[in-house]
């Protein structure tokens, strides 16, 4: 999958759930600064990109410094999927 | 207890431009009193003297035959409308009798003409009880209003033209054309941050609530409010006293704040949650009165919030007959426009609709008073919020700490989405910053910060006008001179006793749910002399490490079953928004649900952004909206709509002999 295909999604899923459509979100903003996530956020986020991207996410991978971002989530989603190919 | 309203000229003394025709104002008692007849509906009844007119809607409960109301002196000269009982009226009555004065009932009522007669404005300090009332002094031409020291009974006021409209509820106001209805934008700020108003601030413009502790003198043509009581926390570290003897102390208090509220020539019923406070409270009644008992429950269908097993113990123990009703999502939802129309301002959660359901029940059996444990979590240190302030804390000392964060898991187990998060995560959710430490609000921040985010729904235009406005603020400026003297967790204690406890648990939990079928609450433990006990007790006792209620559960001891001295302790809640959409079908359960939340109704009420409204529905019908932050929204977009199209709308406004009643849920 392209990287702009899954930028693209997340960015959608994040204006549409936690923005309710109002506003943007820039690559780099933390979801956590601007106020934009919270304990369920979190959740309500994995169960999506565990469904979008047929991933499997580990607790130890629930960190801000791998889902704060729309720009870390690319990378880490990425990552991910190299890994299920090499597998 | 009762529904009170009155009409002052305020410039009679003056040669008032405003002097109304007698017949009209009694014409206006009349509609103002008729809008109260659910929490009094035994007898009606309106006087008009001069300058004032009072109208009174007894429940009758002390001296049924003698009771009566409005009241005068024989002189004629002191008239008294009044909502709620003056416990100690026994003993008054037997000092003023000693003090000359003579009495004609045995009703509480004429011991408050007494007492101010004796005392003037002072004799509230000599009340034990839970009130609204309004004198009308004919001599000094003066109106004197009460309010009870933490605000169980409800009172509200507007000026218009010249005149003083004041009333237990809101909606006996507005039968009076002249008075205007438009919602407060600040106060739709504040609701949607404290989960209340800052008194006297109301959701409607120019009406006021007075204050708890308060009482509000108007002469002259002026009003002048004047606060009589406060909660104080200046401990008493000067005493040496054992943990035993603050025990016996708490002990004996609350054995006398409970006889005293079982005066009544009713009998008294008690609500029974399954937690540790109403269970004491019920085990309180049944070994030191010995007087034979019925209990009332809510159940839920939804495990997540159902308690019965605990109130099952409790009722083997103590034997009391006992009742309860059985609540589903739908039962919620069906009544949440009835809750609404009683409550009188949005709510964020639907925690007041079970209870709604419960008065129904308890009336429906023949009671019109019941006991309850309000005030135990306030006062001897229960709440959740007391233990995150302190883990908080503890954390901070160390901020970079991995371990300390995840204490915060312990805190709240039945929250399964927090059980998952990383440290990491939880310090962001509960995050301490450095000048947070500083802050009054300390305790508060993560809940309030929490809640604001639910004015991201609100329209541009309403951002717009609240743009320069902060609501803590405006707190900060409420608060008590010495308070930032005070220990962290008695500021903690303060914040939700002097603000949530009184502006939503006593009025849109208490009060206005219970009245709304004319049951009257009481609560042994907001007798002013458990209160006081409270503000003095060492913080020690109130939570050992996070052990809460620590002095609570030991005089409980012996006294309530051992499996609800065990039980982890869990906040009363209800299903928010299950109990208006189905999300197995993904449509809302009721037609008013999606009415009050469709576009055209929302750009009419315009507080609202239909745009991200329509986002969060859609979520939410898909089953979606796990956190607490959607449901919040939720709840409070649809109660304010329903707030909106009630009082603002709809003319004339509905009273209890207009509303066709809705299916009662199972009674077990």
């Amino acid at each position: 999958m392209i990287k702009e295909t899954i930028g693209y999604s997340i960015r959608e899923f994040v204006i549409d759930n936690f923005l309710y459509g109002q506003g943007t979100v820039t690559d780099q903003e933390s979801f956590l600064q601007a106020g934009l996530i919270d304990s369920t956020g979190v959740l309500e986020l994995v169960t999506f990109l565990e469904d979008r991207f047929q991933i499997a996410i580990a607790d130890e991978e629930l960190v801000p410094d791998n889902l704060d971002s729309v720009e870390r989530l690319v990378t880490f989603i990425e990552q991910k999927l190299q890994e299920l190919q090499a597998n | 207890m009762c529904g009170i309203a009155g009409i002052f000229d305020l410039y009679a003394d003056r040669g008032s431009r405003y002097a109304r025709d007698p017949a009209d104002v009694r014409s206006a008692l009349w509609s103002m009193i008729r809008a109260l007849e659910h929490r009094g509906p035994d007898a009606l009844n309106v006087s008009a003297d001069g300058p004032c007119g009072l109208a009174h809607s007894r429940l009758s409960i002390i001296d049924h035959a003698g009771g009566a109301q409005p009241m005068s002196t024989a002189d004629g000269d002191l008239t008294i409308t009044f909502n709620g009982e003056i416990f100690n009226y026994v003993e008054l009555r037997d000092e003023l009798t000693r003090q000359g004065r003579t009495f004609r009932t045995n009703s509480d009522t004429e011991v408050i003409l007494h007492a101010y007669a004796h005392w003037g404005d002072d004799c509230v300090h000599h009340l034990n009880g839970q009130w609204a009332f309004a004198i009308w002094d004919k001599r000094r031409q003066r109106l004197f209003l009460s309010r009870d020291r933490i605000g169980i009974r409800p009172l509200f006021y507007t000026q218009v033209n010249g005149n003083l409209f004041f009333a237990s509820e809101i909606k006996s106001l507005f039968t009076q054309h002249e008075v205007d209805r438009r919602i407060d934008l600040v106060a739709l700020d504040q609701l949607f941050t404290l989960w209340t108003t800052i008194a006297p601030r109301t959701m409607f413009e120019g009406v006021c609530e007075l204050p708890p502790g308060h009482s509000l003198i108007v002469e002259h043509g002026e009003l002048r409010s004047e606060r009589y009581w406060q909660l104080d926390y200046s401990l008493d570290a000067s005493s040496p006293r054992t943990t035993d003897d603050w025990a016996d102390e708490l002990l004996s208090l609350l054995i006398d704040s409970t006889r005293l509220r079982l005066r009544a020539d009713v009998p008294v019923g008690a609500y029974l949650s399954g937690g540790l406070d109403s269970s004491l409270t019920t085990a309180l009644i049944r070994k030191y009165t010995g007087a034979p008992l019925k209990t009332f429950s809510v159940t839920f269908d939804d495990a997540d919030f159902d308690e019965s097993r605990y109130q099952q113990d409790v009722v083997r123990l103590w034997g009391t007959e006992h009742q309860s009703i059985r609540c589903t999502h739908a039962d919620i939802g069906r009544v949440f426009p009835d809750v609404i129309r009683h409550s009188e301002k949005p709510l964020l959660r639907t925690a007041p609709a079970p209870l709604f359901l419960l008065s129904r029940l308890v009336h429906g059996q023949g009671y019109k008073v019941v006991i309850t444990g309000e005030g135990a979590d306030e006062m001897c240190g229960g709440y959740d919020i007391f233990k995150e302030a302190k883990l908080r804390r503890f954390w901070a000392r160390d901020l970079d700490s991995k371990y300390r964060p995840l204490l915060l898991k312990r805190l709240y187990p039945y929250l399964k989405n927090l059980q998952a998060q990383s440290p990491d995560y939880l310090k962001a959710f509960f995050h301490v910053r450095p000048e947070d430490l500083g802050s009054p609000f300390f305790s508060h921040l993560p809940r309030w910060e929490l809640t604001a985010k639910t004015k991201g729904f609100f329209s541009a235009d309403v951002r717009n006008e609240l743009l320069n406005y902060s609501t803590l603020t405006d707190l900060q400026r409420t608060l008590p001179n010495d308070f930032a003297g005070w220990e962290p967790f008695c500021q903690a204690q303060y914040l939700e006793s002097a603000h949530l406890l009184p502006g939503y648990i006593l009025s849109s939990q208490g009060d206005r749910m219970a009245m709304a079928h004319a049951v009257e609450g009481r609560f042994p433990f907001l007798d002013y002399r458990v209160m006081e006990f409270a503000g003095r007790m060492p913080t020690s006792l109130k939570m050992r490490g996070l052990n809460e209620k620590y002095l609570l559960k030991r005089i409980s001891r012996g006294l309530v079953p051992e499996s609800v001295l065990a039980r982890p302790k869990q906040p009363y809640r209800a299903p928010d928004a299950v109990s208006f959409f189905d999300t197995e079908r993904g449509r809302p359960r009721f037609d008013y649900v999606a009415e009050m939340l469709s576009a055209e109704r929302l750009h009419h009420t315009g507080l609202f952004d239909a745009r991200a409204v329509g986002k969060l529905v859609e979520k939410i019908s898909k089953g979606q909206a796990i956190g607490t932050k959607d449901n919040m929204a939720l709840v409070g977009i649809l109660s304010t709509q329903l707030l909106v199209d009630e009082f603002i709308d709809r003319t004339p406004l509905r009273t209890a002999a207009n509303i066709e009643d809705v299916p009662e849920p199972a009674v077990a």
